[in-house]
């Protein structure tokens, strides 16, 4: 499960040795993330990002349990209690901002652990499991922060619901059934609002199970790298702790700096005005946009306008859905064996190509349904499929990588004034 | 299986002889019991399912009637049905000669404007104000508001667009506006709810 090298746990004190033998919990710890995990020793910044995303993770679990004991899940009264909590309830505003922001902050640094994985090859054998247990995830995220966004019952809360619900009822025959099972209603109402809020509650649990058997599977190879070479002996590699607690502390650090500056300078930048409206059944907004880390998906769902053997609405959710699901794929599409972008030159513009597509989609995701901004969409949402279903083997074939280094310590030397192995070996 | 011929002082002189039979006795009563327990978890996920469809309250709000005395051609009121609104429109006879002048081939959702209304009250259109994309409500029934290019409903959500017979013709959205089961018990009273 780990290098022959890593450091054992031998606890010295009688009381550590006697709970050792009882409840071998300390001894998990350390080899989970304590000095007996061996780590390459070439991780930059970028593989800050699953561990802010652990404490994402845990700040709005305790937000969140904060906030329920505040919130009232009734829909003649939940909006109220909302207010109450922003203007009453003692450091109210701040642990509302906290959550709100921390949905936001949570996705972001998620979406940068997935764009990690992507540039850096993470996905690829022997992690698929790894990077599928990362897709499972990130859909718990989505349907945990989409029904999170329904509970304070403003307008845009209650209009999302309606939306989303509404992808269901595209299914043939079935579809308005389902809806209505859904909701329990025939529109979002007190039942919805009620079920939505204890499956709130209950999927960050669920999400943070997935993400110990997501570890777990991690450290049966061990973390991918810069280089995408695996270990071969002690030297390409140090202890997580002190070396990756320290790194990862200082990444949390400026972390909770970014968070910081929105809760107190700008905290409903990432919102909608639309939803300090208490919701109207009879008013649909004028214009209902997601959360921002939902518009690319919007945009994919939005492009599809005309009919084709099925309807236009069932097309528009199977390709929203099947973006995500898409993923999952993606250890088996892209079949070549070099991991590191950095070392794959026709697949690090594609992806640069890719990570400008969504970032339109993104833009149209947000923008009114003008002619000009639908066929943009539809040439990023069509560009989407085709970077994972044509693109990604079509380079896998035939790129021609550039010489990857024999070791991690090699390509470490090299970049630090150009040392062979042999001096270094000669060093050691 | 015991084969030893030599049999123990006061026990049956062929104790472990019998045939195993297949499936065996055992295999049998576990996969019995397994059942037993399987039908057991399925009657108990019925109700868990169950909870979740609309509860008896929300079902009994299940009818509405509209007054429509007050609605003179022309006009539309927005009323609720079932949580969701209702759109009551009294068509003017230009209205109705727009919608009778669309070729059905034309249309996505194919239905002519005396399918979608009840004999004789031709100028009464009642649909739900529920966009059959993804279920905004549409524009075009209070005064002032945007009716679209086809001067019926205009759904500002995704740019579906209803002509004078709610019907659908431009846009995401794949139905016609619901029309939902009414009855005219005068002239001037509708019950939403009900089949006529």
């Amino acid at each position: 499960m780990s290098f022959p090298w890593a450091k054992h746990y031998e606890p010295k004190q009688p009381l550590m040795r006697w709970l050792d033998e009882k409840l071998p919990l300390p001894r998990l710890v350390y080899n989970a993330v304590g000095a007996g995990y061996p780590v390459p020793r070439n991780l930059n910044y970028f593989w800050n990002f699953g561990v802010l995303a652990g404490a994402a993770l845990a700040m709005q679990i305790i937000t969140g349990v904060v906030l329920a004991m505040h919130y009232a899940a009734n829909a003649g009264v939940a909006f109220g209690s909302v207010e109450s909590i922003m203007r009453d309830v003692n450091a109210g505003w701040f642990l509302r901002y906290a959550h709100a922001n921390g949905a936001s902050m949570f996705l972001a640094v998620v979406y940068i652990h997935i764009g990690r994985g992507l540039y850096y090859g993470s996905y690829k054998a022997p992690r698929e499991m790894v990077w599928l247990l990362g897709v499972v995830i990130f859909l718990l995220m989505m349907a945990t922060a989409f029904m999170g966004y329904v509970l304070p019952w403003g307008q845009m809360s209650f209009w999302g619901a309606q939306v989303i619900t509404g992808f269901f009822s595209a299914i043939p025959l079935v579809g308005e059934t389902i809806r209505v099972w859904l909701l329990g209603g025939f529109a979002p109402d007190n039942a919805a609002l009620n079920r939505f809020f204890s499956l709130h509650y209950l999927l960050p649990f669920v999400i943070a199970g997935v993400i110990m058997l997501h570890i777990w599977a991690l450290h049966i190879p061990g973390s991918n790298n810069p280089t995408g070479v695996e270990v071969k002996d002690e030297q390409d590699t140090v202890p997580f702790h002190p070396y990756y607690t320290a790194k990862d502390g200082f990444g949390l650090g400026v972390f909770l700096l970014i968070f910081a500056l929105f809760i107190f300078f700008s905290p409903n930048l990432l919102g909608h005005p639309d939803n300090y409206i208490e919701a109207n059944p009879l008013s649909t907004p004028a214009h209902i946009v997601p959360e921002w880390y939902f518009l690319p998906f919007y945009a994919i769902l939005k492009s599809f306008t005309a009919d084709f053997i099925l309807p236009a609405k069932l097309w528009g959710v199977l390709a929203m859905f099947g973006s995500i699901l898409l993923l999952f794929f993606l250890p088996w599409l892209d079949s070549s064996p070099v991991r590191s972008a950095n070392y794959r030159p026709k697949y690090r513009i594609f992806l640069g190509i890719l990570l400008a597509d969504v970032l339109v989609l993104g833009y149209v995701g947000g923008a009114e349904p003008l002619p000009r901004n639908v066929i943009m969409g539809q040439i990023a949402a069509a560009y989407y499929f085709a970077h994972f279903l044509i693109i990604l083997p079509w380079v896998a074939r035939s790129e021609r990588p550039r010489p990857l280094p024999n070791s991690i310590t090699e390509a470490v030397l090299a970049k630090h004034g150009g040392t062979s192995l042999a001096h270094s070996a000669a060093q050691a | 299986m015991a084969t030893d011929s030599m049999v123990p002082p006061g026990e049956s002189p062929e104790p472990f002889h019998e045939e195993v039979p297949d499936p065996r006795r055992r295999d049998f009563i576990n996969i019995a019991a397994v059942s037993f327990a399987g039908v057991g978890a399925v009657a108990i996920v019925l109700p868990l399912i169950n909870q979740m469809n609309p509860s008896a309250d929300v079902l009994a709000q299940s009818t509405t009637e509209v007054d429509l005395s007050k609605v003179e051609p022309g006009q539309a009121i927005v009323t609720t049905f079932r949580k969701q609104p209702l759109f009551v429109r009294n068509l003017t006879p230009k209205e109705i000669a727009d919608a009778d002048a669309v070729s059905l081939s034309t249309l996505r959702d194919p239905q002519t404007l005396e399918q979608r209304t009840k004999p004789g009250k031709k100028n009464w259109l009642i649909t739900l104000g529920v966009c059959t994309h993804l279920g905004c409500v549409p524009l075009g029934a209070r005064e002032g508001e945007n009716r679209g290019p086809f001067g019926g409903y205009f759904c500002p959500c995704h740019g579906s667009a209803y002509d004078t017979a709610a019907r659908i013709r431009q846009g995401p959205a794949p139905k016609n506006l619901l029309v939902p089961d009414y009855k005219f018990d005068s002239d001037t009273a509708v019950t939403v709810g009900v089949a006529s």
